[in-house]
């Protein structure tokens, strides 16, 4: 009963939430604030992680393909579709939904602590739509790129990786991400990316935009955003791998 | 002017206003007095249409604000100046952009225009040079004037003010109220000031209205209150030390 009225609470709000907004000009200050936050703030991270991440799947492949049958570049290979299919979209997801969904359940969720929310209501203004579309939005339209740079730089790791260890010569391993190029590998990666970007945005801004008491319960709203955003991209991540690849 | 007519409000199945009924005039400072928790609050909003009421109405110089279709609503609330108890200032934003946010969304103004009459409300809340500060580097006094100062910035017809010297000391408490009670004369607003400090009842209430226990129990001004037999209105005001030694 309790995950039904949240589940229609959270209809709701995105009914509201998606609406004309009051003022374009405004709104378009707010995206572009919002890329600043959300996305370009996230840039340091996402290198850093897919960087070790992807050596680390490297040197894992060249451990596991030990068979002198099996070519060396498939170790180039495997790392790449690993970066593209699931590495990327998915866990970096997952640390975007750590990362953002607790920024914007806290900062949605103070104002309403704070009455700031109330303010933004009596001056007419469609509180939704004015703080979550334009996260909503900067999300969908960044995350992406963000999933983009993952892949480049997790592969780059696998490179450097390999380069410095010598388990397999960097030129096989270039020849391995050269391999069998599937352009829909790309297109599925980026449609699981915008999913779980609209998935960590709306989530976190439900749970901001719903908290009631003070600080003790913006910390909890925070913690439940990213608990519920992780579980969300994961039966979202099967979903849709269903959906797309089988 | 603002009707109140018969309100009922009730949370989860606890009635918290009772037939409440009252009229706070132009131009005149409308103080709802009460003890926490006696639904001043709430009376307050309702009032702005935070929350909805069970029964009765809100009448804002004729027109019944609930029964306004939702275009007329935003309009009506554009008429509406409110200074939440704690201020509720955008932290992301500048004072300069605190007073400027409602001009941003409701005029289409040329920024110089908009530069300048924030600069008039500024100053007329006596705030000068403090444009580019942001509302964590704010005291308390300054919080609120910028509160008001946003405010009035739309030249409101109705001001509320949520106890707007909570947190103060007491001179500044006094400015607060002088403040808001010389902007009430010179924009000609209906002010209402829900506030359980008797010093700004003594100091600015023209009519005041006693809630306890959800019901409105008195209605009166400054005068008057300090010479009641109402028990329970007697009971609020003399709780202190200092009001009664101002009765005897």
């Amino acid at each position: 009963m309790g995950l039904l009225h949240t589940i229609g609470d959270y209809v709701v709000l995105m009914a509201q939430t998606f609406k004309r907004p009051d003022k374009g000009k405004v709104f378009r200050k707010q995206l572009f604030i919002d890329f600043q936050h959300l996305g370009v703030d996230s840039i340091g991270i996402v290198a850093f992680i897919s960087l070790f991440v992807g050596a680390i799947i490297a040197m894992q492949m060249a451990y596991n393909i030990s068979s002198p049958l099996v070519p060396l570049y498939l170790i180039g290979y495997t790392t790449k579709q690993m970066m593209i299919l699931e590495i990327s979209p998915t866990i970096m997801s997952l640390i975007l939904a750590g990362k953002v969904g607790s920024s914007i359940a806290s900062e949605i969720g103070t104002m309403r602590v704070t009455e700031q929310i109330d303010a933004l209501k009596v001056m007419g203004i469609n509180p939704a739509n004015y703080l979550i579309l334009p996260k909503i939005t900067a999300s969908m339209i960044y995350n992406p790129i963000l999933i983009v740079f993952s892949m480049v730089i997790g592969l780059f790791g696998g490179w450097v990786a390999v380069s410095i260890t010598g388990i397999v010569s960097p030129v096989d391993f270039v020849i391995g991400l050269q391999a069998w190029p599937v352009p829909y590998d790309i297109a599925y990666a980026l449609i699981k990316t915008v999913v779980f970007a609209f998935i960590i945005a709306s989530v976190s801004g439900y749970f901001g935009y719903t908290v009631k008491g003070g600080s003790v319960d913006v910390g909890r709203a925070s913690t439940k955003a990213v608990v519920s955003s992780s579980i969300l991209i994961i039966i979202f991540d099967l979903i849709l791998t269903q959906m797309l690849l089988t | 002017m603002i009707e109140v007519k018969n309100i009922f409000k009730s949370f989860d199945g606890q009635q918290v206003l009772t037939d409440v009924s009252t009229v706070f005039e132009e131009g005149k400072t409308n103080l709802i007095i009460g003890q926490s928790g006696s639904g001043k609050t709430v009376l307050m909003k309702c009032c702005i249409g935070l929350f909805n009421v069970d029964e009765g109405e809100v009448i804002f110089d004729g027109r019944c604000f609930s029964e306004l279709k939702e275009k007329k609503k935003k309009s009506t609330r554009k008429e509406m100046g409110v200074l939440f108890q704690g201020g509720a200032l955008f932290d992301s934003y500048s004072v300069e952009e605190n007073v400027m946010f409602p001009l941003n969304m409701f005029t289409k103004m040329p920024f110089e225009e908009k530069q300048e009459r924030v600069n008039d409300v500024l100053k007329r809340v006596n705030l000068i040079n403090a444009n580019k500060k942001f509302p964590a580097e704010l005291s308390g006094g300054m919080t609120k004037r910028v509160a008001i100062a946003r405010a009035i910035a739309m030249n409101p017809k109705y001001l509320f003010c949520d106890e707007p010297n909570s947190g103060l000391d007491p001179k500044t408490a006094e400015l607060i109220d002088e403040l808001i009670s010389d902007l009430t004369a010179e924009y000609n607003m209906t002010t209402v000031i829900n506030t359980h400090d008797m010093n700004s009842v003594l100091q600015i209430g023209q009519t005041i209205i006693f809630v306890n226990k959800g019901k409105l129990w008195w209605k009166g001004n400054k005068k008057e209150i300090l010479e009641t037999d109402n028990p329970e209105l007697n009971e609020f005001v003399f709780a202190t030390e200092l009001t009664r030694r101002i009765k005897r």
